[in-house]
């Protein structure tokens, strides 16, 4: 199943990039796989590069979770089973909070984590 | 008394407390035109343990009943603004927590309070414990010519007040006059605060959209365990402080780590409040009383 849904996506990211004319000319996006839990993103920190795009990849080990961060306006459910996914190119150099913005029990407070963008 | 303030009674209970904020349009209108005032208290967190940031977790919510009941002029109502207890995975457990937060605010001499949930309270089971409890998660009263809106934007779990609700909430105020005087309570903040905190709904713009045209709007709410103030447009929030740990100043610091207990300024950044209503509309002035008064 996770064999077929990663070769969907990535036929689906190729139609993508195809259908736009410029599948040569993009850089390659870099694939972070993210898992939240009970109650902590792993991994807790993320290092990415201003200007690189990149697909965030997000499962849960339990509950339903979601993951926020408001500083690139980006935000998914993430659902018992399921995998989400968002694309997304850093446009911006700093350090960002991404928090689970789904109340998931004692301890939903603390669930956070950091996006590092260099240049 | 019970129906008014005279000044020098206002300015004498004012002076027990902290600041008064006087705000709204109207500032310059006489104490002696107050109609009324009302009590919040907030985030009470009842089963919360947490020596390092309060060692007296059972104790804070008695000492904020006893100041109100002490005080000099009893209130035309008194309303809790959400998060009455800590949130629990255990649904058992919940409603041990919202029986003894219920046992406690008994205590109260004033018959007229209002509940509202906060997350704590509600998003794990959308507010079905709560409301086994305490009824509706939302309602309006009317009150001295004031219509009061109590929203629920912690039943789900997203943080979302939802069509449904905001539905409702379209035609209440589709009854209201574009000149009424309407005061909003709601948990969360209904702007985005500090969306890195978790400190915003995700819809409560939806909400804000609603209640702009109306002239004479003020939301009050909770959750940030803090004063704050902040206005969209000509609708002004204000949070309240928390009965159980003081929060940092949005954006204060990396994350919302509560603050530490002080042994030396126990209770410090813990209280609760009372609005007066004041005339003309929509001047309402604030006063924030620390937990240390009782």
């Amino acid at each position: 199943m996770l064999i077929e849904r990663r070769r969907l996506f990535g036929m689906f990211g190729a139609a993508a990039l195809a259908a736009c004319g410029i599948a040569g000319a993009q850089p390659k996006e870099r694939l972070i796989r993210i898992t939240a839990r009970k109650f902590a993103f792993l991994p807790g920190e993320i290092t990415l590069k201003k200007g690189a795009p990149v697909i965030l990849e997000f499962v849960t080990a339990d509950v339903v979770m979601g993951f926020n961060a408001p500083d690139f306006k980006l935000r998914a459910d993430i659902l018992p089973g399921e995998t989400a996914r968002l694309r997304f190119t850093p446009d911006k150099v700093g350090t960002f909070t991404f928090l689970c913005d789904i109340f998931c029990g004692d301890g939903h407070e603390g669930m956070s984590g950091t996006m590092k963008v260099v240049a | 008394m019970r129906n008014g303030l005279d000044r020098r009674s206002f300015l004498k209970l004012a002076g027990l407390g902290g600041a008064v904020l006087v705000t709204g349009v109207g500032r310059s209108a006489s104490a002696a035109e107050e109609t009324f005032f009302f009590v919040q208290l907030s985030d009470t967190h009842w089963g919360f343990q947490g020596p390092v940031v309060n060692p007296d977790p059972r104790g804070t919510l008695p000492k904020a009943i006893a100041a109100v009941n002490a005080l000099p002029l009893e209130p035309d109502f008194v309303i809790f603004t959400g998060d009455l207890t800590h949130t629990t995975d255990d649904p058992g457990e919940r409603r041990k927590r919202l029986t003894e937060f219920r046992e406690q605010a008994r205590a109260l001499k004033n018959p007229n309070v209002r509940y509202m949930a906060g997350e704590h309270d509600a998003s794990l089971d959308r507010g079905e414990a709560w409301k086994e409890f305490f009824g509706k998660t939302y309602y309006t009263f009317d009150h001295k010519g004031v219509h009061f809106v109590c929203l629920d934007n912690v039943s789900d779990p997203a943080a979302r007040i939802g069509d449904e609700q905001l539905d409702w909430l379209r035609d209440d105020l589709a009854r209201q006059d574009k000149d009424a005087r309407i005061v909003v309570f709601t948990h969360r903040p209904l702007f985005d605060l500090m969306p890195q905190w978790d400190w915003a709904t995700r819809d409560g713009a939806r909400a804000i959209e609603l209640l702009m045209p109306f002239r004479h709007v003020t939301v009050f709410y909770g959750h940030i365990h803090q004063e704050h103030h902040h206005a969209t447009a000509h609708i002004e929030h204000h949070s309240a402080q928390s009965l159980i740990f003081p929060l940092p100043a949005p954006g204060s610091q990396p994350t919302r780590e509560p603050i530490r207990w002080d042994a030396a300024q126990p209770y410090r950044g813990l209280g609760y409040r009372e609005v007066a209503a004041k005339n003309p509309p929509p001047a309402y002035a604030i006063t924030e009383f620390p937990v240390r008064r009782a």
